[in-house]
């Protein structure tokens, strides 16, 4: 037995190097990210969890265990409720709008015998401008309440009244927040899509073409199946962004004191305005919002994975 | 037939015509900068719209730096330092994970793809409390570290260059390892500069999106550390704005990303290209 003992320590250590230790140089070139995903991601989520069941206002220590109270307060709400329905608000222009739009320029540019690097480039050009100088152009040059505001000066030249597009006493806002995200980033997903429409298969289209099919035909029968998994591609991506939607918002709402209205704040303002930003840090609620809207962006990833596999079955089966 | 490439061409110079129009809206919002930061307020706060601008000079530029309330200089540098470091460090930390990840078939390396993935599903803006929790527990609020390290694990460069791995000649590195090179140096020697196409799509998407990010440099920067994108917000809410400066401070800070895109836009378009293939 103790003859046995010591080849089996050497099996279990070859086990773990690995052929030519091969266990050991993948250790070497992937330890910086998981330590780095483990330090700033996932042991920060667990840690949130665990205070999302403590009072733990201005303090990570906390000591006093309320259970579900944190969770039952943020549902409770009235402005954590009104955040989740402004996000759905957001998404519901955003989402189908930026698709439709960058949809458009890319077909617009597809095949274009001349100048089609240049428009592309024109049209890609804004998403190299962060979200606070955008927000910046929109609040005090376009979309400035005031006289001197772009659209006002142009509505008062066709007989119109300005507008206080920001105020919050109707809902002008969102054609500020959307337009703002559009035009910022119509052109990253145009160039997806004309990537999508460059695979399709040119005889495809040849072949279309000698049975008649043509215009609005070609495009509901021929490219806009072929272009399914760059269209599920992009829709997933809008709608994470549309979640994550915070500096555009903030930069052309936020008041100068650091506050901000009680319309139009989606979820991670709202967050942020309770756990951070706000008089006290009450890292229990905020770690509680952290959980509810990171359920919520798995349970959407999980459900375009399931479409994704869903229409790639229903494909096959045709 | 005639009739056929008459309509065709109708069509091809409808195409240019609305192609045209969008592009001048596409623009309208970089020339509104540039007419402001070359304007008086005067003239910018008119009742009637100006298109010019009406002060073709540094005024506004040289005024802005001068403000000792804003500091522009020192929040430009604050900027270059944060996006530099990180995209450099992105880059490294996921071009090696991402090679383990397409080389290495063992079970951990594929748990760990499972892991990137379901990491690349929640967005880091998404878990900020977490993530600023954890920060602020290092101490490492007001400082270039805090601004700089918790963003630089990247699931998404990961995954991108592991997809470009998967297919990279592998004949070049058994080559290169049956001449008894170890897999370390084959990789920094055959492998990371045969792969300059997608390290410059990574990198120029890691750039961009580092020197226009808002939430996370407001959460870490002080007085030290305020990056261009904050010092503008905070510039914009300020009582008494000036606008004509503000707006030089913003077409200050787009050069640096505009040089980015104008030099190194075949790599950022391949960049965004990756980013939509599953």
């Amino acid at each position: 037995m103790s003859v046995a003992a010591p080849p089996r320590t050497t099996t279990l250590l070859h086990r773990l190097r690995g052929h030519q230790g091969r266990n050991l140089w993948f250790a070497l070139f992937v330890t910086p990210f998981v330590v780095g995903l483990a330090m700033f991601v996932y042991i920060p989520i667990a840690w949130s969890a665990y205070l999302s069941f403590f009072e733990a206002r201005n303090t990570v220590h906390p000591t006093k265990f309320v259970g579900f109270e944190n969770y039952t307060y943020l549902l409770g709400d009235k402005l954590f409720r009104q955040s989740l329905l402004t996000f759905i608000a957001f998404a519901a222009f955003i989402v189908p709008l930026t698709y439709v739009c960058s949809l458009g320029l890319a077909l617009l540019l597809h095949g274009l015998k001349g100048g089609q690097a240049f428009f592309r480039s024109v049209f890609f050009l804004p998403t190299a401008v962060s979200y606070v100088i955008a927000a910046m152009i929109w609040r005090l040059a376009f979309f400035s309440g005031t006289r001197f505001g772009f659209a006002n000066s142009l509505l008062r030249q066709f007989g119109g009244d300005n507008v206080n597009w920001l105020g919050g006493t109707n809902y002008w806002y969102w054609l500020v927040i959307v337009s703002l995200r559009l035009w910022l980033q119509v052109g990253f997903y145009m160039i997806l899509l004309i990537a999508g429409l460059n695979r399709i298969p040119t005889d495809t289209y040849e072949a279309a073409a000698i049975d008649g099919a043509s215009g609005w035909r070609l495009l509901r029968h021929i490219t806009l199946p072929q272009l399914r998994t760059s269209t599920v591609a992009v829709l997933m991506l809008l709608l994470i962004g549309a979640f994550q939607a915070f500096d555009e918002f903030w930069n052309t709402l936020g008041s100068m004191t650091g506050g901000y209205p009680p319309y139009a704040r989606p979820p991670l303002v709202h967050l942020y305005l309770i756990s951070i930003g706000g008089s006290q840090q009450d890292l229990g609620v905020g770690g509680a919002g952290t959980m509810i809207i990171t359920a919520l962006i798995v349970f959407f990833g999980l459900l375009q994975n399931w479409l994704a596999g869903w229409s790639e079955r229903k494909e096959r089966g045709r | 037939m005639s009739v056929r490439s008459r309509s065709s061409r109708a069509w091809t110079w409808a195409r240019y015509a609305v192609l045209s129009v969008l592009a001048l809206f596409f623009l309208l919002p970089f020339y509104v900068v540039v007419r402001n930061a070359f304007s008086t307020t005067k003239w910018i706060t008119a009742a009637r719209w100006n298109w010019l601008p009406n002060q073709f000079d540094l005024t506004n530029l040289r005024e802005l730096f001068g403000r000792e309330n804003v500091a522009m200089a020192r929040a430009m540098g604050n900027s270059a330092v944060m996006s530099i470091g990180q995209t450099v460090l992105t880059v490294v930390i996921a071009l090696m994970a991402g090679y383990a990840l397409a080389r290495f078939s063992n079970r951990a390396s594929r748990l760990l793809l499972g892991l990137t993935l379901f990491t690349l599903m929640v967005p880091a803006a998404v878990t900020f409390i977490p993530t600023f929790v954890m920060t602020a527990q290092l101490g490492w609020i007001d400082s270039f570290r805090g601004l700089i390290i918790p963003g630089v694990f990247s699931a998404f460069a990961t995954y991108l260059f592991r997809q470009s791995f998967v297919g990279f000649p592998v004949e070049l590195e058994e080559a290169a390892l049956i001449d008894g090179a170890n897999p370390w140096t084959t990789f920094w020697r055959i492998v990371v500069p045969n792969s300059l196409g997608i390290i410059g799509a990574v990198g120029t998407i890691t750039f961009i999106g580092s020197w226009n990010a808002f939430l996370w440099p407001l959460l870490i920067g002080r007085e030290q550390t305020r990056t261009v994108q904050v010092t503008l917000s905070q510039f914009m809410t300020s009582q008494g704005v000036n606008y004509p400066q503000l707006f030089a401070g913003a077409l200050v800070a787009i050069v640096p990303v505009l040089l980015v895109f104008l030099f190194l836009q075949r790599y950022l378009v391949q960049g965004v290209e990756s980013s939509g293939i599953d």
